[in-house]
């Protein structure tokens, strides 16, 4: 199936979501499902760096607070709508991404990662201590009484917002994964140093890929603010972007699209589930264990238990 | 110029930490020439082809390639440039299919002209044996397929100079036969070749320049007949 | 602002001790990723459950926290072989070290982590010990007890291991198993027992880095996390294995560190940490095939 007819039958999938939500008329549904096409949104853009060129970014939260902070700081200073705030989000964690990647994708892969964990805390520690966006006491968010489209709750229209995101971020690595840069990237996990020898230029690709990963998931943060309407630090770099952007990916299966669907539909309503009936570390207690577990026993995900782990060998 | 070799290697050294791998290596290759190169183990032949084709940095020294200095520029700026090895233990890419494998140099060496890219894998393919494999992936060939692949790579890289590392080690002497036929082909077409080996019979037939290297120094650079003569090279390398 | 002298010296002094802290801190990741060239970044995590643990010992016994951890030391030490030992054989043997790895010691940072959040909560804890309060004085310089033990505790374990690594057959092979696995085979040594036992010590220093972390400062579960930049900035600007350079980028840090808290206050610390180890891998030699 080419690209432009994925993408028609993803607006159709996305449509029919939003209709049985719709459906259903319960409001618990908009806010369950925004958590998960948030994580869908997060683990895809993981994956077009960790799954697909094999340099793993421990430093999911601070990408993500990154987009859900310059929302904060939009909508003190202006008067946007989210969806220009959102493009807004991906440049600036776009630009962390280049930065970091520029600085340390020189070197082996496992500096790169160190270099995000790091990065982690330290984007927090500077919006912990900057007192514009609220530092550690956090900002309150007036969720607009009114949405631009007609006839729906605003929490109906984040929905919709978020579902539009994921459409964008699946199709972009599915078309990724089928294209020359697709076959450039899994040469770097494969043996980057046969692809140099190859004519791959491998810096360039991954730093497009960090800049890719890091922008998308500046955007799934960037409506955060209106979603939960009161934004601190302990939330925006909560412990569970940290594990989930890592887990969902490598549980679902990282060599394709499909894998961090997966694996964001099964942890995400897991985690849903869980919150609500136990407590909420214990939980996130859970999908450490299923990340360490899936790591040493199914590396290829769930995907790769259903023996569509490797590649397509194509002729 | 014209008249300027194809590789000029000046002065070329490296040093890992205090070991000297290479010292003021000199070799000027011309167009079209075929070139052997051999020497015992640990002599530093594949630290040379690593320091021509930009995988290692050297210290000392320069190389100039096809008129322009590669010095400083990345391992895929000079395969882009026309410079292409094989790697000594082959690397492939083991997530992708043969077929695939060869599509990457293709996609990106960005010197293989208007010939439609799966045809000429599948040419390349069966030049050197593998074409009923093109859907496998490399985890399922023999150690001697898996050179075969190597070879094939390197040349959809559509090379102006064409750098075999020990391409043919393992092979029988059927199969030796064979990869020499293709490499004489190769450079009948334009491609000039440099063949690192321990195969002598090959080396001889092959090579109408000798180049020795032992311990990180050249000690001989001529016609093969004389330098298998040299008694420097015979104490160093061929024994008696 | 006013640089004082006196502000100053002692900013310096102090740092000095903390970074013989940090590098008992970052010793054990010298071993694992210096030497053995383990990705272990969840060695902090192991060093905050030695905290906890130390104290635990010195509230609910009343036994001095750095004796406690001592005394836990082969638990940690087994603890280290046993995680070794899931490592080797669910990723070093297949060759997928790097994606696959990293995942793992992360899942364990974090399992760590949680896992405490839910045992004790996220309220800090204290341990109380005759040295944590007093000080020395010398001049206008003070020498507060509760850094000054840890830092001797400090290069008393690090002064030990380097002998163990210099005098002992383990030890040197330790050392071997690092440069030339295939040399050491021929030996008849088997690498995989070796970096076992390494790894096993390497885990065996967190015990006494968490007691002697929670003796200078209150310790709640996620602080694991500040570390990990500055371990392993410590351990690429050492040098990677050597014990000495360790202890020189250690205090190096630990002085920047405790400058920059002086004068700019103590919540840039993490910045310069990260600082520190973007300076760090700058200055390392470029290149895919660079160690």
């Amino acid at each position: 199936m080419n690209g432009a007819k994925f993408v028609v039958l993803l607006l159709i999938v996305a449509a029919a979501v939003f209709g049985a939500a719709l459906a259903i008329g319960n409001a618990y549904v908009f806010f369950a499902g925004y958590v998960v096409l948030q994580y869908i949104a997060l683990a895809t853009a993981w994956n077009i760096l960790g799954g697909y060129t094999g340099y793993v970014n421990f430093g999911t939260a601070a990408f993500f607070a990154l987009g859900a902070y310059t929302t904060v700081v939009l909508h003190k200073l202006t008067s946007l709508p989210l969806p220009i705030m959102m493009p807004i989000g991906g440049i600036v964690s776009g630009i962390v991404g280049l930065g970091t990647g520029y600085l340390t994708l020189r070197l082996r892969g496992s500096f790169f990662s160190i270099a995000t964990l790091a990065l982690a805390v330290v984007v927090q520690t500077l919006i912990t201590n900057w007192d514009f966006v609220g530092g550690s006491r956090g900002a309150y968010i007036i969720r607009p009484m009114t949405t631009p489209l007609l006839g729906i709750d605003y929490i109906q229209y984040l929905f919709l917002v978020m579902l539009g995101l994921v459409v964008i971020v699946v199709a972009t690595a599915r078309a990724i994964e089928r294209s020359r840069l697709g076959y450039g990237f899994a040469t770097i996990r494969d043996d980057e140093v046969a692809a140099e020898a190859s004519g791959v230029p491998t810096l360039r690709l991954k730093l497009l890929a960090t800049t890719l990963s890091g922008a998308f998931m500046g955007m799934a943060g960037a409506p955060l603010p209106y979603y939960v309407t009161y934004l601190d630090p302990a939330s925006g770099f909560s412990l569970a972007y940290a594990v989930n952007g890592v887990a969902m990916p490598l549980v679902g299966g990282t060599s394709s699209w499909l894998g961090p669907i997966i694996g964001a539909i099964l942890l995400g309503t897991l985690q849903q589930v869980a919150t609500v009936t136990i407590s909420s570390a214990l939980n996130l207690l859970i999908v450490g264990l299923m990340l360490v577990g899936f790591v040493i026993v199914a590396p290829n995900g769930i995907l790769g238990l259903f023996g569509l782990g490797a590649r397509r060998a194509r002729a | 110029m014209p008249g300027d070799p194809l590789l000029q290697v000046s002065g070329l050294g490296k040093r890992f930490g205090g070991f000297v791998a290479l010292e003021a290596i000199e070799l000027a290759v011309s167009d079209g020439e075929r070139v052997g190169l051999i020497g015992p183990n640990g002599s530093g032949k594949s630290t040379l082809v690593n320091c021509m084709c930009g995988t290692l940095r050297h210290e000392m020294g320069s190389v100039h390639f096809a008129g322009h200095t590669l010095d400083g520029l990345s391992a895929h700026e000079r395969t882009r440039l026309g410079m292409s090895r094989s790697f000594q233990l082959p690397r492939p890419f083991n997530t992708l299919s043969l077929a695939d494998n060869l599509r990457i140099p293709l996609l990106y060496a960005g010197r293989h002209g208007a010939q439609p890219i799966d045809e000429r894998c599948a040419e390349l393919l069966h030049m050197v044996g593998l074409a009923d494999k093109a859907t496998r992936l490399p985890r399922d060939l023999t150690q001697i397929e898996m050179r075969k692949l190597e070879l094939a790579r390197a040349m959809a890289a559509a090379p102006r100079l064409l750098i075999a590392d020990e391409a043919m080690a393992g092979l029988s002497h059927h199969e030796v036969d064979d990869i020499l036929a293709l490499l004489i082909r190769l450079n009948e077409q334009g491609v000039t070749v440099i063949l690192i080996e321990h195969i002598m019979r090959a080396v001889m037939h092959f090579s109408q320049r000798l180049v020795v290297l032992v311990a990180g120094r050249k000690i001989a650079d001529g016609d093969p007949a004389d330098v298998v003569r040299d008694p420097d090279v015979v104490r160093a390398y061929l024994g008696e | 602002m006013e640089m004082s002298l006196d502000l100053l010296g002692n900013a310096i002094v102090s740092g000095l001790l903390l970074g013989g802290f940090y590098a008992a801190v970052t010793i054990g990741v010298s071993i694992s990723f210096g030497m053995l060239d383990i990705v272990n970044i969840a060695h902090p995590a192991f060093i905050i459950l030695g905290s906890y643990i130390a104290y635990i010992a010195n509230t609910s016994f009343g036994m001095d926290p750095i004796l406690a951890s001592v005394i836990a030391l082969p638990a940690f030490y087994l603890l280290g072989m046993g995680v070794y030992q899931v490592y080797h054989l669910a990723f070093e043997r297949r060759g997928e070290e790097s994606l696959r790895g990293l995942a793992f010691f992360f899942g364990l940072l974090f399992i760590t982590e949680v896992t405490l959040v839910l045992v004790f909560g996220v309220d800090y804890r204290l341990v109380d010990a005759p040295y944590i309060g007093p000080s020395l004085h010398f001049g206008d310089i003070e020498l507060p007890l509760r850094l000054l033990v840890p830092c001797l505790v400090a290069l008393v374990m690090i002064g030990g291991l380097q002998i163990f690594m210099a005098r002992t057959f383990i030890g040197r092979a330790i050392l071997a198993v690092a440069q030339d696995q295939l040399a050491l085979r021929l030996m008849a040594a088997n690498p995989t027992r070796i970096k076992r036992i390494a790894f096993g010590l390497s885990i065996a220093t967190a015990s006494v880095a968490g007691a002697v972390l929670i003796v200078i400062q209150p310790v709640e579960p996620s602080i694991g996390r500040d570390y990990i930049g500055r371990v392993f900035a410590i351990c690429v600007l050492g040098g990677m294995g050597s014990f000495a350079g360790t202890v020189v980028a250690a205090m190096a840090l630990g002085i920047v560190e405790n400058l920059t808290a002086t004068f700019y206050g103590p919540s840039w610390a993490p910045a310069v940490a990260f600082g520190f180890l973007l300076v760090t891998l700058a200055v390392r030699p470029a290149g895919i095939f660079g160690r």
